[in-house]
């Protein structure tokens, strides 16, 4: 029985039924534990905005507007690409899916390699975790850039995790272990990519709009 | 709340149409131009506000049409409300307390 009170039915292929909002409810569960996560960042970064607004503001000029706008623009195309992906797998259209995941991989790596040169640039001019540049700004850009480091860097870990799933996703599709009647893996890979995305969407107004 | 789409089992999200999910994108890069003009121009009063209003907006597109929020039950759905509501208390009653130290 499942929550409509549906007998169990046999998919299209005559499988066992797969109870695909059992494993969508995980996949959400565990995205809630993520989202407090990440919330306690947020909150951190609010009360230190609060205390120290005019070194927040003077910080975040120095970032890179250009950079942090295209690469949001990256991480959202990513998120259509990776929809569409799924969306491919369930009308059967196995190949498209795969250049679609290919595609969603290639800009999360787009993203991370333009993340590496803001962070890139940044460390050049001395602005690090105890670098000399950084040590000599006022404590409350100090304690920007630690906030910085400290959730874009949490944030990149999840792209790169993101985009590790998704190598597997497409090696899973490619063997049809993921296929029109079986495709929750990647569909919850997909809820995944996507709750990153959104967790970008609020660290950019917060680094590189707030001046 | 659309009914279930033709070969669609009951616990399966509905798809959208292609076009639909290419809207949205649009949609959400027409967002990101207008928080860089909100934040730059400086029109508009409570800039920073603005921008974390656009930013839930934009959220929002992500959650109800790529998520697939949109097909869900109720389940789901309260539970997500639970954790943004538990995320906002902890956030409000932490300010309760910074806003009126001494």
């Amino acid at each position: 029985m499942d929550e409509t009170g549906a007998p169990l039915q046999t998919g299209a292929a005559g499988r066992e039924r797969i109870d695909e909002l059992g494993k969508r409810t995980g996949m959400w569960f565990f995205l809630f534990t993520e989202l407090l996560f990440f919330g306690g960042m947020f909150l951190l970064y609010s009360i230190y905005r609060y205390k120290f607004a005019a070194d927040f503001h003077r910080a975040a000029a120095a970032e890179n507007l250009v950079l942090g706008s295209v690469n949001t623009a990256i991480l959202l195309t990513s998120s259509l690409a990776m929809v569409l992906a799924v969306a491919a797998v369930r009308r059967g259209q196995i190949r498209r899916s795969i250049r679609l995941q290919g595609a969603t991989i290639s800009l999360g790596t787009v993203f991370l390699v333009i993340k590496g040169i803001e962070w890139g640039a940044k460390i050049s001019r001395g602005i690090y975790p105890n670098g000399p540049t950084l040590l000599s700004l006022s404590k409350g850009q100090i304690i920007f850039f630690g906030l910085y480091f400290t959730m874009t860097g949490l944030h990149a870990l999840h792209v790169l995790i993101g985009i590790t799933a998704i190598a597997f996703m497409i090696r899973f599709t490619t063997r049809g272990v993921i296929g029109a009647d079986r495709y929750s893996r990647l569909e919850n890979t997909g809820l995944y990519w996507h709750f990153v995305d959104i967790v970008w969407i609020y660290l950019y107004p917060l680094f590189y709009l707030i001046t | 709340m659309t009914g279930p789409a033709l070969g669609r089992r009951p616990d399966e999200t509905a798809l959208a149409p292609t076009r639909t999910y290419v809207a949205i994108w649009a949609a959400l890069l027409f967002f990101l131009g207008l928080t860089i003009v909100v934040a730059k121009v400086h029109l508009v009063p409570f800039g920073a506000a603005a921008n974390l209003l656009i930013a839930t907006i934009k959220a929002g597109l992500v959650l109800t049409f790529y998520m697939h929020l949109r097909s869900e039950g109720r389940f789901l759905k309260i539970m997500l409300g639970v954790a943004i509501t538990a995320l906002t208390l902890i956030i409000l009653l932490t300010f309760s307390d910074v806003l009126f130290r001494r």
